[in-house]
């Protein structure tokens, strides 16, 4: 078999299948955290595969920080990140209906502008 | 300024970041695992960068034909790159220890260059400076993981460092105008960057249970910086060339 990708030529396959692989013996997941900007926090964008916090660090800078702003990353092992069962799902069945906890279920532009206009500043 | 003196520092560092970028990227697509294909593809188009910049500044200052004529339509000879970076990329255990011999030494020329008083060389010893800081984390990281693994990845680490060694020492053969660049303060000379660069491998090297090979100066492999190649030079040329020399008419770069 031959390929127009002159590097695929030179690959010895048969020298790479030589090894197995067992599921056990994958490198472990790491979470990755992105920080664009000093102080601002760290946001959750996916994992990279590696054997050290080091490792994963050095991996996910071309992963997740290859385009744009970084001042940092972080990483953290998947299996140290705790989650609620899948079947505790319905614990936040009813939040939605809580409106009365978003800011814009107070109606309070009417006394913003009493305000404004009491001390004649401009918000 | 000594032009001829600055033009063949200039000449050597291009040709060394592009040929080494160029086997570096041949691991693009089939490296070990996919982050690490991907890192190791970026850390190549960096060097790939590099030469780009240095091309440039022999393009615009001296007068040099441009950066893509430079790159792709010049003879084997007049290659300065040193015959460590035309090696084949070999199996991943030497591909890191190429890696990590040859970005240490990058990350000390370009700091000692950060202080030359040739100005656009000093700028853009500055300007790479982050980017070469992480290969050489990157290779820190690797060679350090690899040597204390299992005995086979240490064995095999061993014995590329073994292979690497003497063509490594090329990298700091010294060229006609040693003199000139240091008394003009260009850049401070091969044998004080190989000083500094074997003072900061070795810790490293031995942290990582390496042996550092013991130095014959005959068996250095030298020749590189005057035009004298290892027969994987023409070869990677020709393959790096191919596209450009097919459409040699039309083709826009």
């Amino acid at each position: 078999m031959s390929s127009l990708d002159p590097r695929v030529n030179r690959l010895d396959f048969k020298k790479a299948t030589d090894g197995e692989v067992h599921t056990n013996s994958h490198l472990i997941t790491w979470e990755v955290f992105h920080q664009d900007k000093r102080g601002k926090q760290a946001v959750h964008v996916g994992i990279v595969h590696a054997s050290t916090p080091e490792m994963a660090l050095i991996l996910a800078k071309e992963q997740y920080a290859r385009r744009g702003k970084t001042t940092n990353l972080w990483v953290a092992k998947t299996s140290d990140v705790y989650t609620f069962s899948t079947h505790d799902e319905d614990i936040f069945e009813t939040t939605p209906e809580k409106t009365f906890r978003d800011p814009a279920f107070y109606k309070v532009r009417d006394r913003i502008e009493k305000f404004q206009n009491r001390n004649k500043v401009t918000i | 300024m000594n032009n001829l003196a600055i033009k063949d520092l200039l000449l050597k560092m291009a040709d060394d970041a592009l040929i080494i970028g160029h086997r570096n990227s041949e691991w693009t697509g089939i490296g070990p695992i996919l982050e690490e294909d991907l890192a190791f593809s970026s850390m190549a188009q960096d060097k790939i960068g590099h030469a780009q910049a240095l091309y440039s500044i022999l393009h615009e200052t001296f007068g040099e034909a441009d950066a893509d004529t430079l790159a792709f339509k010049r003879e084997e000879k007049d290659f300065k790159c040193c015959q460590f970076v035309e090696q084949p990329i070999g199996e991943y255990d030497f591909s890191i220890v190429r890696h990590f011999l040859f970005d240490h030494a990058e990350l000390i020329r370009y700091d000692m260059l950060t202080l030359s008083s040739f100005q656009q060389l000093a700028q853009l010893a500055r300007k790479v400076k982050g980017e070469i800081k992480y290969h050489v984390m990157h290779a820190d990281i690797f060679v350090k993981k690899l040597s204390l693994g299992t005995e086979e990845s240490k064995a095999r680490m061993q014995s590329s460092l073994n292979y690497a060694w003497h063509m490594a020492l090329g990298i700091f053969e010294k060229g006609e105008f040693e003199g000139e660049l240091a008394s003009e303060n260009i850049f401070a000379g091969e044998e004080e960057l190989k000083k500094r660069w074997l003072e900061k491998i070795t810790p490293i090297l031995e942290a990582a249970g390496l042996k550092v090979p013991l130095t014959e100066d005959s068996k250095i492999v030298y020749g590189g910086r005057k035009g004298f190649h290892s027969e994987y030079l023409k070869p990677l040329l020709d393959e790096m060339c191919e596209v450009v020399r097919s459409d040699e008419a039309t083709a826009e770069w």
